[in-house]
């Protein structure tokens, strides 16, 4: 569900790869969680991660849900970032079939979906191929 | 904590059942296993249950299948952990009698998942992932299992020939149980040649949309033993859950919750895995149960494909897997599928399995999992 309120409160994590890190132990989480997994401090401060990172595993569905499809194929990656924490994103601006597990990903922003539920446009980071 | 028996097991068809509603498949499957109780009444009903909300628009399930099937005004209850409910509605029904409360109780899965379009089917399984980080983006269920798969293959090196072979012992497994959803053979040419829905995963790597209800009854050791000559002991349960966000996991190619589900069920059944004559494991897709065989400790990590296609785990084999034809082709009637797996694992051992028979098992397990491993049950049953 696209709710409004809903799609506000994640603003950060969403649009600009926010995190959070253990103030103890320094143990960092994407989405934010209020305890450490590690050292269950329940200190933790927020932290912008890094936008760049490299797909460890990938799939390309082909027939998304409904407010999805006309992405399709959608291709999803689980891409580890520059700092090691790992992320699940969808890729975009390339070819399904060019992706490669190893290869360098960038975030950017996209719009996601077009169920315009409640008059909103949700818009999140995906990744493309890095271009150097 | 006391003894806890199945006493009595019951089940309907599995399929694409238009002519079946939630609750009409509920009845059959109750009424039948108290039938094969003696027909004794359970004191309490525990119904494990996915979609109920989302697809049937019915919260208050345990109430109103309770009242539909004439059970009285028993306490009754759903439990949902997404497709592993039924697994922890036995547990929790387990707890119930274990722990003195109740004597007998009834502990069900039913899930009616073919009224929606395949679409709204699809949308409201991908429930089981992270709401805001996972299905947000538009992910599938079958593509996050797409993902541990293709990180799998690509990590072990493995050819996807090897996981081939699963899907075809699955259905020739199924073509002999007359309740099994797909009752048909496939050959390894048409798992290899069929569709990619996810890649690297086909149509033949996943279980159906299926329609369903099981029901088992749990009994302290006193009534037990009243009411059948052949109790089955529910000897070791275990329970674990995992980060629901699949990357935040340190390991992509284990579920953990399965090791520590497992460890748990092995050490209060005092047995290894090397005790157990049949398995019954969640393999939604072919993946699955090749990774679970090594989370459980059948098999080195990364090894389970090439095992199971030189020969190992089939029937004839210790332990076999799977010969209900697994959720692959017995079929996934999500909820309920816990409970299929460990009354088919009762009814091996009572020998009285309708379909391929593991000859003279007396221990087997049944692993159920929710979400892409993240909510795990393994029980234990011994004759």
């Amino acid at each position: 569900m696209t709710y409004p309120a809903r799609i506000w409160r994640e603003r950060h994590s969403r649009y600009r790869l926010v995190g959070v890190r253990c103030k103890k132990c320094g143990a960092i989480y994407y989405p934010p969680r209020p305890v450490c997994e590690k050292c269950k401090s329940r200190e933790l401060e927020e932290v912008e991660l890094p936008r760049r990172g490299k797909i460890i595993s990938y799939t390309i569905l082909h027939n998304p849900p409904v407010g999805y499809r006309d992405q399709a194929p959608l291709v999803f990656a689980l891409v580890e970032l520059e700092n090691g924490v790992r992320v699940f994103a969808p890729l975009t601006d390339v070819d399904p079939h060019s992706v490669e597990i190893g290869m360098d990903v960038e975030a950017v922003l996209r719009r996601i979906n077009r169920k315009e539920e409640y008059g909103v446009i949700p818009y999140a980071l995906k990744f493309r191929p890095l271009i150097r | 904590m006391r003894k806890v028996y199945v006493v009595g097991v019951g089940y309907t068809k599995i399929g694409r059942l238009y002519h079946r509603s939630l609750k009409d498949l509920f009845a059959e499957a109750a009424w039948k296993a108290i039938e094969d109780a003696g027909n004794n009444m359970p004191q309490a009903l525990v119904v494990g249950n996915e979609t109920s909300s989302s697809l049937q628009d019915q919260d208050n399930l345990g109430a109103y299948l309770a009242d539909y099937a004439g059970l009285g005004r028993i306490p009754a209850f759903k439990v949902e952990a997404a497709c592993g409910s039924g697994g922890a509605a036995f547990y929790t029904a387990y707890a119930l009698v274990a722990s003195g409360l109740a004597d007998i109780v009834m502990a069900a899965g039913v899930e009616k998942l073919s009224d929606a379009r395949s679409s709204g089917t699809t949308s409201a399984l991908a429930k089981a992932a992270e709401a805001d980080y996972e299905a947000f983006y538009g992910a599938s269920f079958t593509s996050i299992n797409a993902l541990i798969m293709h990180y799998y293959m690509h990590k072990y090196n493995i050819d996807y020939e090897y996981l081939a072979e699963w899907p075809v012992a699955m259905h020739e497994y199924a073509s002999k149980n007359p309740y099994a959803h797909l009752r048909f053979k496939v050959t390894k040419e048409k798992v290899l040649s069929s569709r990619i829905i996810a890649y690297p995963l086909r149509l033949l790597d996943a279980s159906p949309i299926s329609d369903g209800a099981a029901a088992v009854i749990l009994a302290s050791e006193d009534v037990a033993r009243k009411i059948t000559d052949t109790p089955i002991r529910v000897a070791g349960v275990g329970m674990s859950t995992d980060h629901i966000y699949v990357a935040a996991r340190e390991k992509l190619d284990t579920l953990v919750a399965t090791i520590k589900a497992g460890e748990q069920a092995f050490k209060m059944a005092k047995m290894e895995p090397k005790d157990m004559d049949v398995l019954e494991l969640h393999d939604a897709f072919s993946i699955l149960g090749l990774i679970s065989l090594e989370d459980l400790g059948f098999a080195e990590k990364g090894k389970a494909a090439k095992l199971f296609s030189n020969g190992a785990f089939h029937l004839g084999d210790k332990p076999t897997v799977n010969p209900s034809g697994g959720l692959k082709a017995r079929g996934h009637p999500v909820g309920a599928t816990g409970i299929y797996q460990i009354m088919e694992i009762a009814m091996q051992l009572r020998g009285d399995f309708p379909g391929v028979r593991v000859s003279n098992a007396e221990k087997g397990l049944a692993q159920s999992i929710g979400g892409a491993g993240t909510t795990i049950t393994i029980t234990i049953l011994s004759r």
